[in-house]
């Protein structure tokens, strides 16, 4: 049967720049794989919070790149307000800047919406058993992503330099300097010397914006790939099967090839 | 002359000598930047390892090519010739071929280059928290001005250049002079020894005799104790802990006394206080983190503190 026009038309317009791309980057094919995915049948709104967690952190990661355009993370004094300049531009972003008490409350307050969206996914995760036989690396990995948004949480607490901001980083310093034979090295670290001094604000706005979000990020495209691999685990009470069949391991089936000596060579 | 040879590409025997041709000309070319001693050893070596290298790939060419003896072999052994003569060429390859040190001189050379790149930003990560930490000193001003057996609250800037930031808090009391006649100050650092919030003087602060002179705040206060807002850590009058969560005494600075003026010295930890003022039998440590043991079996844990290896 011929096309009508209409379709010769969208296929020029639409399909044949996407059979273009594909063919150069096989993009299609991924997008497909990554998102046209079956999942047991019963699943629930459950096996939603690792996706409203990935909404936090994006939501986290866009609103802390815009506040960075007019957060100055300086200990010196503004000798216009008699305020350090780091406070200073925390009061003008949130009294002065057209919406920016939104977006920084939104910051503020997506940071716990983050943690608590983390910890109630691990708990869904490990109530569900889904972190079992293939999941366990994914598990591994979600662990070190609750660690960074630790971290994140630690790091980012300190630039408003208020005084609650100040001494509640004290506080978190000499925790970790209570440490057994590291823990004081690790404090010195952290506060750029004995005590927390002008060198310690910059640092610590370079761990919270781009050292511990880089490794976040990375272990987020780890998780996420893990999760479209190896698919949602069905719930407990599923009459379905909810892991896999465990296959029997090649001696020589993967990494042949890979590894000298491991066969396949 | 019509031989075959020319129809499989003329591949060199392998060689080691380009490898140090090329740290010869590196070591040439950094030579230019940083001395003409590192480029006339860089010059020696390229020259030395480019003639090795020419001498090694050209002896194909100089060397006359010996004469081959023809094959004789019977036809009937054809067959088994040739699989022994297989099993030899097998067994006749170099166990290290080619392609290994290839793959490991990537890995080798890739790793070196890693560590050259990496060591050296590392270095400036960790090595700027723990070196060159000296501070201002910190001059008080003149001793008349700490009454004897009264504290004193003084604040000044560790270290003028980083500003506010590096605002301290000591309390000061003169003790008088010790019997040997020299004397005696007690200097509480305010850094509460547990986790290191601000430690205040239990007692009300004479406001009207506070003075400000070149950054140093002097506040008199009557104190017999301090304590803790932030986990209600409590201190008496010698810095020993009373109550709260605390591990040790409150640290203290070490002083001199210049031209009749109190100069604060270097802080040190304090495990515990015997006697009061200027008899004061006071066990001394070098400084560290608040929360860590300085005495007894819990400073096992702690058996380097960065104040040990830095000053």
């Amino acid at each position: 049967m011929a096309k009508s026009k209409r379709d010769q038309m969208i296929d020029m317009a639409v399909l044949a720049p996407l059979d273009w791309v594909d063919e150069r980057t096989g993009a299609v094919r991924g997008t497909k794989w990554f998102l046209f995915r079956n999942v047991p049948r019963d699943i629930s709104w459950m096996q939603t919070l690792g996706s409203a967690a990935l909404t936090a952190f994006i939501v986290q990661a866009l609103t802390g790149a815009i506040l960075a355009m007019y957060y100055k993370p300086s200990s010196e004094i503004d000798p216009l307000t008699g305020n350090p300049i780091a406070y200073t531009s925390i009061q003008a972003i949130t009294d002065e800047l057209t919406l920016g008490w939104l977006v920084r409350g939104t910051h503020r307050w997506g940071a716990s919406v983050f943690i608590i969206l983390l910890f109630l996914h691990m708990g869904r995760v490990f109530l569900f058993g889904a972190y079992k036989y293939p999941r366990e690396l994914q598990w591994i990995t979600g662990v070190l992503i609750l660690v960074m948004g630790m971290l994140m949480g630690f790091t980012g607490y300190l630039l408003p330099w208020d005084q609650t901001a100040y001494w509640a980083t004290v506080v978190g310093i000499n925790l970790n300097g209570t440490a057994p034979f590291a823990g004081p090295w690790l404090a010195q670290f952290l506060a750029s010397g004995p005590e927390i001094g002008s060198d310690t604000l910059p640092k610590w706005y370079a761990l919270h914006m781009l050292l511990i979000p880089g490794a976040l990020i990375a272990l987020i495209g780890i998780h996420i790939y893990l999760v479209t691999r190896l698919g949602v685990s069905s719930p407990p009470w599923s009459k379905e099967a909810a892991g896999r069949e465990r296959t029997a391991v090649e001696p020589t089936g993967a990494r042949a090839g890979l590894v000298r000596g491991s066969g396949g060579d | 002359m019509s031989d075959t040879s020319h129809d499989t590409p003329h591949v060199p025997g392998p060689s080691l000598w380009p490898i140090a041709f090329a740290i010869g000309v590196a070591c040439l070319l950094l030579g230019l930047v940083i001395s003409w001693i590192v480029a006339a050893i860089g010059a020696v070596i390229a020259v030395a390892f480019g003639f090795l290298w020419a001498r090694d790939v050209t002896r194909d060419v100089r060397d006359e090519v010996p004469a081959i003896e023809p094959e004789t072999r019977a036809v009937a052994d054809q067959a088994s010739a040739t699989t022994t003569r297989a099993v030899a060429t097998e067994q006749s390859l170099p166990a290290y071929t080619r392609s290994r040190f290839l793959e490991a001189s990537t890995l080798g050379v890739g790793a070196a280059i890693g560590a050259i790149i990496t060591l050296p930003v590392l270095g400036f990560t960790v090595l700027p928290s723990f070196t060159n930490l000296e501070e201002d000193e910190a001059d008080l001003g003149p001793i008349e001005n700490f009454p004897e057996g009264e504290y004193v609250i003084a604040s000044f800037l560790a270290n003028a250049s980083a500003g506010e930031v590096s605002r301290r808090t000591t309390f000061v009391r003169n003790n008088g002079t010790t019997e040997a006649g020299e004397p005696s100050f007690t200097i509480l650092y305010s850094r509460c020894v547990h986790l290191g919030c601000p430690v205040q003087p239990n007692g009300p602060i004479d406001e009207e005799n506070t003075t400000q002179v070149d950054g140093v705040e002097l506040r008199p206060v009557l104190a017999q104790s301090f304590g803790c807002p932030c986990h209600g850590g409590l201190y008496d009058a010698e810095g020993n802990r009373q109550a709260g969560p605390p591990v040790r005494s409150l640290d203290r600075m070490t002083f001199s006394i210049k031209n009749g003026r109190l100069v604060l010295g270097e802080l040190y930890a304090v495990g515990n206080v015997s006697g009061t003022g200027a008899n004061a039998a006071i066990s001394r440590y070098p400084w560290s983190v608040p929360g860590t043991h300085v005495d007894g079996v819990e400073a096992w844990l702690y058996p380097i503190v960065p104040s040990q290896v830095t000053g």
